[in-house]
């Protein structure tokens, strides 16, 4: 009985080796053969690795924030959807952090500028993609989400707010679902109606008033709200545009899957990854380096040009609500990005973060102020490479010697393709419930 | 200030610190294949243990086992030896990162209560390290650890030491070439 059952067993062992080595041979034909022979667009091996390392899915899960410990809960995020929405955190009760980050405009608001309580000085970010993201706002001057979710709140041109307030406002609106999350609430002892360390200079001298419990209290509760708007916005994300699936078709040798892009589009990806050097910064999977370049973009105040990164490197440092402050969930050792944050930099002024690509087209105007209406201008920005107002501009002026960057030099047609292909970056914005 | 905080165990080891290694590390970048635009040179230099400039000492960078993903934030060890290969303890480092193009020359940098000097020339233009890495402790036989390493991007990154030790002042450069992925998978 031995013998014959370890026969069949072998038989079905030499079975599956061959339908192995089978498929094998498959998936090599597959792999190999259509790209270099059948394929529409053909593409070094080099070029196959940077578009497979562009695409959506190799960014994986959404890395969790060590500083906030809440943020994976779905009853902070339920929490957060509340807070994010609500009109009452603002000086005129008009303005929720929805007002500027709309979901039916890829949660920003396609204004130059963001337009809350007044006007603002730059461009409302999306909030896809900014839970991978180690800095936020386009000085990264925070390094989390919840952490960001705070600064608006008192920022005079949009909520118009102060902590003091929102805490007492969160505490007595949201008793439940405060407790449900984040356990009893803290005493906040007797506080002024209005007081904060960053804002009016009444808030200030109010700030000074309560004991230290108090404020610590309300900078306790403050940090809290960030933490619950954190974990619902965590949730809005990219899904995959038509490039996503261009690129998947390209890295699979899928010839067939290529028709996703117009040969046009197509053009404007071989200027993005060469002359164009857009891939320079813009490239991984959420399309971009996620740090902080001059490229001589215009400022709007050319009296007072914002200083971007420069100023954002000192704020971080400075914030109490950062991943090394007392509000964070995360062990030191945790907060990497603080610990060895570049610093002390020349090329950090007027350096802004790199945006992602994605839905670019559905988000006009552009830059960190709105200056460009459309992506036509901002190609030609490249193209141009003017030199910065402040600073220094990374980009290679034209006529100027450099080391190892060449100047972006594009003809008009590849300037349209170029934009082209920008608008096949453009995908669902996904939402989990 | 050095006194009175309690001290962790990687500062403890500066305390006995006789030699001031002075590391800057300034990167840049160049993408591989973009035609014309940033290939690397073809001579380019990959030893990553080689004799400083002047062949004052011998330096090793050793990156982690494991091949950092892009944009992934890792350490490595830096070995230093003298020429006859005997190691150099007891040695401070301080690194720091730039962008090229800029030269600039920042203060001593105070961290948990241990000084460390920056120095360092920059290359001419590109980017520099997205993160400030540093020394954090000293292991066994003049091998120290650098943390917070972090690449951008794949390509062609020079990493470049400048060394202030007892046998004097010496630079070296190492080429490394990044090949890989995004984190994330």
């Amino acid at each position: 009985m031995k013998i014959m059952k370890s026969t069949p067993a072998s038989t079905r062992r030499f079975a599956k080796l061959m339908v192995a080595l089978a498929a094998a041979a498959v998936t090599a034909v597959a792999a190999q053969t259509p790209t270099k022979n059948s394929m529409r667009d053909k593409w070094s091996a080099q070029d196959i690795a940077t578009l497979g390392a562009m695409r959506l899915t190799q960014a994986g899960p959404r890395p969790p924030d060590a500083s906030n410990a809440h943020e994976q809960r779905a009853d902070a995020a339920a929490f957060g959807r509340a807070l994010f929405n609500d009109t009452r955190l603002s000086k005129n009760g008009q303005v929720a952090c929805a007002s500027c980050h709309s979901a039916d405009l890829q949660f920003q608001d396609g204004k130059p500028v963001g337009q809350g309580v007044g006007t603002g000085k730059r461009r409302t970010m999306p909030v896809m993609g900014a839970a991978q993201s180690p800095f936020l706002f386009w000085d990264g001057r925070k390094d989390s989400l919840w952490s960001q979710a705070l600064g608006p709140m008192e920022d005079a041109a949009e909520h118009g707010g102060n902590r003091a307030r929102f805490a007492s406002l969160v505490l007595m609106h949201y008793q439940d679902p405060y407790r449900a999350v984040f356990g009893n609430r803290p005493a906040l002892g007797k506080l002024p109606q209005d007081a904060s360390p960053g804002g009016t200079e009444a808030e200030r001298s109010a700030w000074a008033a309560p004991p230290a419990g108090s404020r610590d209290a309300v900078n306790r509760v403050f940090a809290n709200m960030g933490k619950a708007i954190a974990a619902f916005e965590r949730n809005i994300s990219y899904g995959a545009s038509r490039f996503d699936k261009y690129a998947q078709a390209t890295v699979a040798g899928d010839a067939r899957g290529q028709e996703v892009l117009a040969p046009q589009e197509v053009r404007g990806l071989r200027v993005f990854l060469t002359q164009g050097q857009c891939v320079t910064c813009h490239n991984g999977p959420m399309l971009t380096d996620h740090a902080f370049h001059n490229t001589g973009v215009p400022p709007t105040d050319r009296v007072k040009p914002d200083q971007g990164r420069a100023d954002g490197v000192a704020k971080l440092l400075q914030d109490e609500f950062n991943c090394l402050g007392r509000y964070s969930d995360a062990k030191p050792e945790q907060c990497g990005e603080l610990q060895f944050l570049a610093s002390n930099d020349a090329g950090q002024l007027a350096a802004f973060r790199t945006p992602s690509l994605r839905n670019v087209a559905q988000r006009a105007p552009y830059m960190h102020a709105g200056q460009f209406a459309t992506l036509g201008q901002v190609v030609r920005h490249y193209a141009t490479s003017p030199k910065a107002a402040l600073g220094h501009s990374e980009l290679a002026q034209p006529g100027e010697k450099h080391a190892d960057r060449q100047t972006i030099r594009l003809s008009p047609a590849e300037v349209l393709d170029l934009t082209a292909f920008l608008g096949a970056l453009t995908g669902p914005v996904v939402q989990e419930k | 200030l050095r006194g009175e905080q309690p001290r962790r165990p990687e500062v403890k080891a500066f305390r006995r610190i006789s030699t001031t290694v002075a590391l800057a590390v300034l990167a840049f970048l160049a993408t591989l294949g973009l035609e014309g635009c940033m290939s690397p040179p073809k001579d380019l230099h990959m030893a990553l243990d080689q004799p400083s400039g002047a062949g004052v000492y011998r330096v090793a960078l050793l990156p982690p086992a494991k091949a950092p993903a892009i944009n992934q934030m890792h350490s490595g060890n830096v070995k230093l030896a003298t020429p006859d290969g005997t190691p150099v303890h007891g040695a401070t480092f301080a690194v720091d990162g730039g962008i090229p193009g800029h030269h600039h020359h920042p203060p001593p940098l105070s961290v948990h209560g241990a000084t460390f000097a920056v120095d360092g020339g920059m290359p001419q233009h590109g980017h520099g390290l997205p993160t400030q890495p540093r020394v954090t402790r000293e292991l066994a036989d003049g091998t120290c650890q650098l943390d917070g390493m972090k690449l951008s991007m794949t390509g062609w990154w020079e990493v470049k030491l400048a060394i202030v030790g007892p046998q004097g002042a010496d630079k070296v450069t190492f080429n490394t070439i990044d090949f890989n992925p995004p984190a994330g998978q």
